[in-house]
């Protein structure tokens, strides 16, 4: 069989079980898959070895009729999980070199499910970045393409996105702390969920803004999001904001039924100077959900337009915190030390020199926010501001609605350089439809919905109640069938 | 709020980054516009509102106070970039 690496995880589940395909073949296909793809820099450290390894584990375990969901399933981790013994440096200088004597829960959890790994997928430094270009080993790049210029995955799981839609692997992890996984999962015409804060654990994965952050799948369907879901989450006591609540089967909530499910329409996402293509998708969209038998209400969220500056408060003056472990000592880089340097030097040349300028940049926001005379200013009043944001979808969802539609992207896909010059509000607007999400610790999907004028991929976003993954899933199964997106991008790579 | 070349230089030294002198003018422009950006927070009413500080309305949990690992000396120390005789090494602290 050829092209074993275009199946989706649900497909090459069904031939594993049958023994129609073996979890060495998928690998194998995968694995040429990723060594002829060089040209969009998605995996910045491969692991072969490891990958037949564990794929001659998976066929033995197949063969003995003992197959877990993601049993023989070649996938990507993205370079912010803790992988054992394999580089894990969270495309940073300053984890150069970086080999964790641990393994994250969610890797563990995805191994023990039988899941072969690939290798460490590109993104944005530390998760700072809307567009993969602030990664040490050069940005990865987007599978579509429609004219000479190179364009953006997205960020920051970027390369998670641009392996997944360009067939490297069936599926991938990402984070997501303002969008990171439905803005380059819009991108690329992929499908991404961040599932409600606390469903995965963030145990092993290096911490960005840690009331914000959550791990999801990256994949090519709703159903194959769902599988990989399931194996992702669940409790775990090594992270203390990890929900001790049992994790359904996501797969068997897709029922494609939504008769009688209200969706609400958040007035305030119709933003100025939004492009009239999203604004047509949005309501095609809605129209979709209508026919399948949803009713479809305008709803408001008074909030939204202080997300973007709550989250540049909040999520800086976490990051300035959780980065402070890099220090020169326990791990990773330290600078070369002129005569007579100290303990004070040596911190501060090995972070200039290990931190690239968008991190410093945050870094050194979050420690403003956070010092004295400014604490109450900027850090209390963005967690009151979060409050309210948190406050305005629970009203929306104690007055019975079930989920809200929106669009993923202001834009589609953008040129790699392009915002080289523009100021980093204009990146940071990138997150304006999805950072609510994680202010609110909500689930949200993003799923691809429709191509722009150029041919570019546009995405959807569906946001769910706490916990309601099953039932979100089953929203943006029915948004999948009904916009019947299949296109793929043209291979130029 | 806008921030000054001065106050620049204080906020690298508190996050421990080295920036060169050149370039604190530049840092010093790029911190205000995003200060400046973060102003529109003052335009809410947060009268009564509690800062958010759990995102799900859980109890943090609680375990037993007792050690439940150690002895992994050469774990910790593997990926340091200098330790020598068991230990993390660092530039002399004390004269």
């Amino acid at each position: 069989m050829s092209d074993l690496n275009r199946l989706t995880i649900a497909a090459a589940r069904d031939l594993l079980k049958k023994r129609a395909v073996t979890s060495r073949e998928l690998t194998e296909a995968c694995l040429a898959a990723i060594d002829g793809a060089g040209a969009l820099n998605a995996f910045a450290h491969h692991t072969p070895d490891l990958a037949r390894e564990r794929a001659a584990a998976a066929d033995a375990r197949l063969a003995k009729g003992e197959a877990p969901a993601m049993c023989g399933i070649p996938v990507g981790i993205k370079d912010l999980f803790c992988t054992k013994g394999v580089p894990s440096q969270a495309a940073s200088n300053i984890l150069s070199g970086f080999r964790p004597e641990y393994e994250s829960t969610v890797s563990q959890q995805l191994a023990d499910a039988g899941s072969v790994m690939l290798g460490k997928l590109n993104m944005d430094e530390f998760a700072m970045g809307s567009s993969n270009e602030t990664s040490v080993y050069g940005p990865a790049v987007n599978p579509w393409k429609v004219d000479d210029r190179k364009l953006t995955p997205g960020g920051s799981s970027g390369g998670s996105a641009a392996a997944v839609a360009a067939d490297l692997c069936l599926g991938a992890t990402g984070t997501d702390t303002g969008g990171s996984i439905r803005q380059p999962a819009a991108f690329t015409g992929i499908t991404g969920i961040k599932p409600t804060y606390g469903r995965c654990s963030r145990w092993g994965i290096v911490a960005f803004a840690s009331s914000l952050d959550q791990a999801g799948p990256m994949t090519k369907d709703v159903r194959d999001a769902a599988i990989m879901l399931t194996a992702m989450s669940g409790h775990d006591p090594k992270d203390s904001t990890s929900a001790n609540l049992a994790v359904p089967d996501f797969e068997a909530a897709l029922t494609g039924d939504i008769r009688g499910k209200v969706i609400g329409i958040p007035r305030e996402y119709c933003m100025d100077g939004m492009p009239e293509e999203i604004e047509a998708l949005w309501q095609n969209g809605a129209q979709m959900l209508r026919d399948a038998g949803a009713t479809i209400r305008d709803i408001s969220l008074p909030h939204t337009k202080y997300a973007l500056p709550a989250y540049y408060v909040v999520a800086p003056a976490e990051a300035s915190s959780n980065l402070a472990r890099y220090d020169g000592v326990r791990y990773g880089l330290r600078a070369k030390l002129g005569p007579g340097d100290g303990v004070t030097e040596m911190y501060e040349k090995t972070r200039a020199e290990g931190f690239g300028r968008e991190v410093q940049r945050r870094v050194m926001i979050g420690t403003y926010v956070l010092s004295a005379g400014f604490y109450d200013a900027y850090y209390n009043r963005a967690r009151k501001v979060r409050a309210l944001i948190k406050r305005d979808f629970e009203m929306v969802f104690a007055d019975g609605v079930d989920a809200i539609l929106t669009p993923a992207t202001p834009s589609a896909a953008f040129g790699l350089g392009s915002m080289a010059d523009a100021d980093p509000i204009a990146m940071y607007l990138n997150d304006v439809f999805t950072v609510t999400v994680n202010l609110a610790g909500l689930p949200g999907v993003s799923v691809p919905a429709g191509l722009d004028a150029q041919g570019l991929p546009l995405g959807l976003q569906l946001i769910g109640k706490p916990w309601e993954e099953g039932d979100l899933l089953n929203h943006a199964y029915v948004l999948e069938r009904a916009a019947g997106f299949v296109a793929k991008p043209a291979k130029w790579w | 709020m806008s921030i000054n070349t001065e106050t620049a230089r204080k906020v690298a030294h508190l996050a421990r980054i080295a920036v060169k002198e050149e370039d604190l003018r530049a840092l010093a422009g790029e911190l205000s516009a995003v200060l400046a950006f973060m102003e529109q927070l003052n335009e809410v009413d947060v009268t009564g509102v509690e800062p958010m500080t759990s995102v799900t309305p859980m109890r943090l949990p609680r375990r037993a106070d007792v050690v439940t690992d150690g002895n992994i000396q050469s774990q910790i120390l593997a990926n340091a970039p200098d330790a020598r005789e068991g230990f993390f090494a660092v530039p002399k602290v004390v004269e």
